[in-house]
């Protein structure tokens, strides 16, 4: 029984994570049409920037947070206002070649300024070790993953319903031409949000290292499983994503511990399911344009 | 980087100006040429690095003369993908006319060049790849790193006499990973141990979580872990958080996961671990004090395992040059390699005048923090130890 509830455990807080590192994605493919397979690249900016600012710099590691999400916004609007809105009107297939030769040249490029091995990033003693909970061995690192990205869930699906700048962002969505033409700027809204999005993957990076392990082969080795989430998930929403990432944590942790031999395919199986049955995702809509 | 192309480049030069002045084929007599093909980008980069570094320093101690010979190492990175080592194989070989060909970061590398090296009748010095057959594929194979055999079946016997009843194993799903376990089962049931426990993890795995929860569950005294380098820290961190360590299950395993490049950075939880290996950094004797003193110098990190066998490496060319007198028929020189015994910074070591395989002793390290540092303290031996995954004997 105790076990069962330490991988349901170990399955919400890995879902968690995925949902940090891959909402932003969810929000530039399903939100803004753009298909970007570069969103690795700013969770491993993220995740370096929060490495290099603890282990070389001594800052503490929720100080570095914050900064590992605001370097990687950062980084992001850059890119977005060089390079990304240049294609957001061109087809899909120029989108993916260019996100996935900046892919590219990213791993170069942390390959050759950081090096090729594995990153740790020095954790306070107070999130080591695990906690027990009437029987139920709880990770802290992982209980504050699930309270850290639990909060975040909440946030933006607040910002999105709630405020004016979510209301602006679903007009921009909708009909971009019409919000244009109710004042609404819809290229800053755009930029804004495609930020947002590279910020979380940041944070997403830097709470990562942890249990996935940081190095510059980090944004190829996991675009699959943010693909998973976005295809699964739908991406008219962030519910969709959300969900799906807790069903694909959960099922690939428990395909792992009940049946280890074919574990590693239930994430798959599972993917493969859902789409027969409902093939824009859970959530999806028909058709986006 | 710059000292390799401006060596090409000088090189070129070189060349050419001899081939006007002396107006003959330009291939200098006095010169023996080393293809080095090891990974230098991708994965295993940190490999490739360690061994380059390695031969780096060994010809800054012994100059690059050898036997009224210039030695000249020729560099190429095939990012560990075998097709890359057979082209840039095929390219020294026929173009650039190399004596050896040497490195090889992984197996299938070191396989794919196997037929080269029988076919040019040149030596193909294994400087890492760790699989038992290598040194079958080719009469023209010696190696100077290890197998896995070796360190595996060593763990095994150790495991048995020292009190380990019940193992439960995690190895990684690939080549080197199920040679690991093969082999460290047949020694550790033979003595009587029991395997309650057999997880296979893929080798893109991004969470051990799952698999330590399984292990944890079935109580064994300690757990067999095999998994490429770079995941043994997340491995050994995901230990240590769910409490494996205080539970007291011990973690041994063949010595590559605490490799001493990474142990640094692993943290405390690495404390404890019991490998078998061919070297620690630790090792007490002088030489290696010596040489990594002078490897921390050259290059601000702590030479491991892979360094020590580039430099066993470039020294074994070197000692056979010295035998053939500068002769650099592959022949001979295969044979004046056979059963060469020296000292290494790792211990006595020697090549197998039948296997061509490397001979060596094997310790028993357990991890534990020395002058605030992590390394792999040394406390048993087994001296000489063979290969023993050969196929035939």
């Amino acid at each position: 029984m105790a076990s069962i509830l330490t991988n349901l455990f170990d399955g919400v807080a890995y879902g968690m994570l995925l949902f940090v590192l891959a909402c932003g994605l969810a929000v530039t493919l399903g939100l803004m049409n753009f298909v970007n397979l570069a969103h690795g690249a700013f969770a491993m900016a993220g995740g370096y920037i929060c490495a290099v600012l603890v282990n070389n710099s001594g800052w503490p590691f929720f100080a570095a947070l914050p900064l590992a999400f605001v370097g990687s916004a950062v980084i992001g609007i850059a890119l977005e206002r060089t390079l990304y809105r240049h294609l957001y009107s061109r087809s899909h297939l120029d989108q993916v070649l260019f996100s996935i030769g900046l892919v590219f040249m990213s791993v170069a490029a942390v390959d050759y300024i950081m090096g090729s091995s594995r990153v740790f990033i020095k954790l306070p003693a107070a999130l080591e070790g695990q906690i027990d909970l009437f029987g139920v061995g709880i990770g802290r690192y992982r209980l504050m993953i699930v309270v850290i990205c639990g909060l975040l869930t909440l946030a933006l699906q607040l910002i999105l319903a709630k405020t004016r700048f979510g209301s602006r962002l679903r007009a921009a969505v909708d009909d971009p031409r019409a919000a244009i033409g109710l004042g609404i700027n819809v290229p800053q809204v755009f930029a804004f949000t495609f930020a947002f999005g590279c910020g979380l993957a940041g944070l997403g990076g830097a709470l990562s290292a942890e249990i996935l392990g940081l190095d510059p082969y980090f944004p190829l080795k996991f675009m699959i499983y943010f693909l998973i989430v976005v295809t699964v998930g739908g991406s008219s929403s962030i519910t969709g994503p959300f969900l799906a990432s807790l069903l694909l944590g959960i099922a690939d942790v428990a395909g792992k511990y009940y049946v280890p031999k074919v574990g590693p395919f239930v994430i798959y199986t599972v993917m493969i399911v859902i789409l027969l049955w409902r093939p824009n995702g859970l959530f999806g809509r028909t058709a986006a344009r | 980087m710059f000292n390799r192309r401006n060596m090409l480049l000088w090189g070129a030069a070189s060349v050419v100006l001899c081939g006007v002045c002396a107006g003959v084929p330009a291939r200098a007599d006095d010169a023996v040429k080393i293809g080095l093909i090891l990974p230098m980008t991708g994965g295993q980069a940190s490999t490739g690095k360690q061994i380059d570094n390695a031969i780096k320093l060994y010809m800054q101690q012994k100059g690059d003369t050898v036997a009224g010979k210039k030695i000249e190492i020729i560099l190429k990175d095939d990012a560990a993908v075998p097709d890359n080592t057979k082209r840039l194989a095929q390219e020294l070989i026929v173009n650039d006319k190399v004596n050896f060909i040497a490195g090889f970061g992984v197996t299938p590398a070191a396989l794919a060049a196997a037929p080269l090296a029988t076919q040019a009748k040149i030596p193909e010095v294994v400087m890492a790849a760790g699989t038992s057959i290598i040194t079958e594929r080719s009469p023209y194979i010696v190696r100077t790193s290890f197998t896995l055999a070796q360190s595996s079946t060593i763990i095994g016997d150790w495991a048995v006499k020292n009190g380990i009843k019940k193992v439960a194993t995690l190895t990684s799903d690939y080549a080197p990973g199920n040679d690991a376990l093969t082999f460290f089962k047949q020694h550790f049931t033979a003595g009587g141990g029991e395997i309650v426990e057999e997880v296979k993890v893929p080798l893109a795995n991004p969470d051990f979580a799952p698999f330590l929860q399984r292990m944890k569950d079935s109580k064994p005294d300690a757990m067999f872990v095999f998994v490429p380098a770079g995941q043994g820290g997340n491995f050994m961190k995901q230990y240590a958080e769910r409490g494996l360590d205080k539970s007291g299950i011990k973690v041994i395993g063949p010595g590559d996961v605490m490799d001493d490049d990474l142990l640094n950075n692993m943290g405390d939880a690495a404390l404890g671990a019991v490998t078998a290996h061919l070297y620690s950094a630790a090792h007490p004797s002088q030489m290696n004090k010596d040489f990594v003193a002078a490897y921390k110098k050259a290059f601000g990190n702590r030479p491991g395992f892979m360094a020590v066998s580039g430099y066993d490496g470039i020294h074994l060319i070197y000692e056979a040059l010295k035998k053939t007198n500068g002769a650099t028929d592959g022949d001979k020189l295969i044979e004046a390699m056979k059963g060469m015994k020296w000292e290494s910074p790792r211990g006595p070591i020697s090549i197998d005048p039948e296997t061509r395989d490397i001979v060596q002793n094997i310790y028993i390290r357990k991890v534990e923090k020395v002058d605030g540092e992590l390394y792999n303290v040394e406390f048993a031996t087994f001296e000489a130890v063979k290969d023993s995954g050969k196929t035939k004997k």
